[in-house]
């Protein structure tokens, strides 16, 4: 059973890496929602679905193509979580995180439900951008163009989140604003609406990463379901809020469940829950969480 | 005053003869309940379509006119067989609930179906594959209406044997499905002269096939049967066309593939498939009234055979309700198989003593773009199995019901 080859080794590897660029997309909005709003956001996996479907609408309807859709979608899906912080989340910041999780929760459950009423469970197919089809025969591997950009893409966006919260001017505004809003308030920053637009901005990414995800998967309500489960596992083993940590948990899990596939396939849609539970078990907090 | 006294005794009269009429109906109501995914990768071929198709074969039924009441309730499963068993124990036992029908979903309809037959109520299988409900796992409570994994496996199995494909790799759904269908087509594929290089079994509603398919590309395999379904057999098309494997001289065997994943895939990605199914809305008259008819309801949604065996199903279940004037679980079981059966979705056929459902099987292959006329128009169809080819021979099964 274990013979491994170390061709076929390295095409896991890679093909892990694209899955996990998926994991570290998404959990860095968690973690960036989490970290400045101590909202648990279960609606991200709905928002991710809304982006894909915002790209499926402006293909078929406007016929604006996956370009357009890359810049679109993020913001008219981030508009939407604007609403949601003003009209809902807002009045929840004063009581128990679990507040927040069932409000999301439900939201996810009805957006979820809407869709699949309208567009039936077995989706919409959304073709590949010209210029992405085709691939490099990596002599090991057939590496799809489209996956590879997927990779750039992806930790291009989380470096640059990361850089933009943990390193400049407006980064630190935010994570002050979560330590001592009051305070920051006092110095005339408008932090409620700092708050809304951090929130949008994770929505986005959610919804951002619903577009790179259209061409490879079926458009379909349920695609964010059987995904933020294990999104979730990975900002609780990155630890919660940490950015940096989502960003490397994503990739890292990825990559194991990559090697899982190969090894032992029967296993793969446990194995990221197993590392969750030992890690919970030896360090709570997480493996970059600080305390 | 002399109004209100006809009235009365008319109501009377009225109730007496449906009385009459039900004696042996329990609570005086037929129950119908659709039991499948409403909402996950399996709900566009069963979910709420086959609800609305048991409804449809009622209303055709003339119930009513009939004098029997009969009644539809539908829940979600979601693929959970704990959660399956649950609402049929509960239907059976506090809701009064008659025949439990569809189950979509094999690991769910193999707890059902030892649930009706405790409980001696009627099972009418229509989404479920394994070919285990007619054979070691059969019931004297149980019908298989629509297909099994036994004549997928015979049909396309051995289509594509016949066509060159003489090498395997199996994706394979991990659960009761999958198995018996890589199971089947396995033997079949043996049987022709063929071999089987590779396997590799992935979890049920996965979203993300890469890994396997660059398993299925290394294994130089000619052929990559996927033994899976719905949503995953939608998602495993996809990223094959991704990851170049027909352009790598593989080419994809859909052991199992249903009218709205071609529909969900869109014909530049399913043409060319070959499939057996057993129903096409395209086939003749009767076929078509029923799929237009089913489709204005439907959300312009075609049925799929999963929805047109639930129809069936219902309609000749009813009609040995109302031969019988009874409904016995277990007796009216024995009925439908003594009835012969006539719909206008499957034709003529019989249900054999283990429970399955004969009647022909049909080869189809997925249209070019070019070649589709209208919406769902996908299908032509490249040969018929005839119906006493098309299913498992009866001394094969293991079915204790058979007399040896």
């Amino acid at each position: 059973m274990f013979d491994i080859s170390i061709p076929a080794l390295m095409g896991q590897l890679l093909v892990g890496l694209i899955n996990g660029s998926f994991y570290a997309l998404l959990s860095l909005g968690l973690a960036v929602i989490f970290g400045l709003l101590n909202i648990i956001n279960f609606t991200h996996g709905a928002q991710y679905m809304m982006g894909a479907f915002v790209a499926y609408f402006l293909l078929n309807k406007l016929g604006l193509n996956y370009w357009w859709a890359l810049v679109i979608a993020p913001l008219a899906v981030g508009a939407t979580g604007v609403v949601i912080e003003r009209l809902m989340l807002k009045q929840l910041y004063k009581l128990d995180h679990l507040y927040g999780l069932l409000l999301t929760f439900g939201l996810a459950l009805i957006i979820e439900g809407i869709f699949r009423n309208e567009f039936g469970s077995a989706g919409l197919p959304y073709s590949m951008p010209e210029v992405l089809s085709g691939g490099f025969n990596l002599g090991f591997m057939f590496l799809p163009k489209y996956r590879a950009w997927v990779i750039v893409a992806s930790l291009v966006i989380c470096l640059s989140t990361w850089f933009l919260i943990e390193r400049t001017k407006l980064g630190a505004y935010l994570r002050a604003a979560t330590e001592n809003p009051a305070l920051v308030q006092a110095f005339g920053i408008n932090v409620p609406r700092m708050i809304t637009l951090t929130y949008g901005f994770g929505v986005g990414l959610a919804a951002l990463a619903g577009v790179f995800a259209a061409p490879i998967y079926q458009v379909s309500p349920q695609m964010g379901s059987s995904l933020i489960i294990v999104v979730f596992a990975v900002v609780v083993i990155g630890g919660m809020g940490s950015i940096m940590g989502s960003i490397l948990t994503g990739f890292g899990l990825g990559v194991i469940e990559g090697l899982t596939k190969y090894f032992y396939p029967e296993a793969s849609n446990t194995v990221i829950f197993v590392i969750m539970a030992i890690v919970l078990m030896f360090r709570p907090q997480g493996l970059f969480g600080q305390r | 005053m002399n109004f209100k006294l006809k009235a009365i005794v008319a109501a009377a009269a009225l109730a007496l003869t449906a009385h009459a009429a039900q004696a042996q109906i329990s609570g005086n109501v037929v129950k119908i309940g659709v039991l499948n995914d409403q909402s996950s990768l399996y709900a566009d071929l069963g979910g709420p379509g086959s609800a609305l198709a048991a409804k449809m074969a009622i209303e055709d039924f003339k119930a009513k006119e009939k004098g029997l009441t009969v009644e539809v309730v539908s829940a979600d499963h979601q693929n959970k067989p704990d959660v399956g068993s649950q609402i049929a124990t509960k239907w059976i036992d506090s809701e009064g609930v008659d025949v439990i029908v569809d189950v979509p979903n094999s690991g769910v309809a193999l707890a059902v179906n030892q649930i009706v037959r405790d409980k001696g109520k009627v099972f009418i299988n229509s989404g479920a594959a394994s070919s285990d409900l007619t054979g070691a796992k059969c019931s004297p409570n149980t019908v298989h209406w629509t297909y099994d994994t036994w004549m997928l496996a015979n049909g396309t199995g051995s289509a594509i044997v016949k066509r060159g494909g003489d090498t395997w790799f199996f994706l394979t759904s991990d659960y009761a499905f999958g198995h018996a269908l890589e199971r089947d087509t396995e033997a079949v594929v043996l049987k022709a002269g063929g071999k089987v290089v590779s396997k590799v079994r992935h979890p049920l509603n996965t979203q993300d096939f890469s890994s396997f398919l660059l398993q299925a590309q290394a294994s130089k395999a000619k052929i990559i049967g996927m033994a899976n379904a719905g949503g995953d057999t939608i998602n495993t098309i996809k990223q094959a066309a991704e990851f170049g494997i027909a352009k790598g001289g593989q080419n994809l065997a859909g052991l199992l593939v249903f009218l709205t994943d071609v529909h969900g895939l869109g014909l530049d990605k399913a043409q060319g498939l070959i499939l057996t199914n057993t129903f096409y809305w395209d086939q003749n008259d009767g076929t078509r009234a029923f799929a237009k008819r089913f489709a204005a309801a439907n959300g312009g949604k075609y049925p799929t055979m999963v929805q047109a065996g639930v129809y069936a199903g219902v309609l000749h279940y009813l009609k040995a309700v109302a031969a019988l004037k009874s409904d016995d679980g277990t007796k009216v079981v024995a009925k439908m198989k003594e009835l012969p059966t006539d719909d206008p979705l499957f034709g003529k056929g019989t249900i054999r003593v283990d429970g399955r459902k004969i009647h022909p099987a049909y080869l189809v292959e997925v249209k070019k773009p070019s070649e589709s006329k209208g919406p769902y128009d996908y299908y032509k169809i490249l040969a018929t199995i005839p119906a006493d080819r098309a299913f498992r021979p009866l001394a094969d099964g293991g079915c204790e019901l058979v007399k040896k």
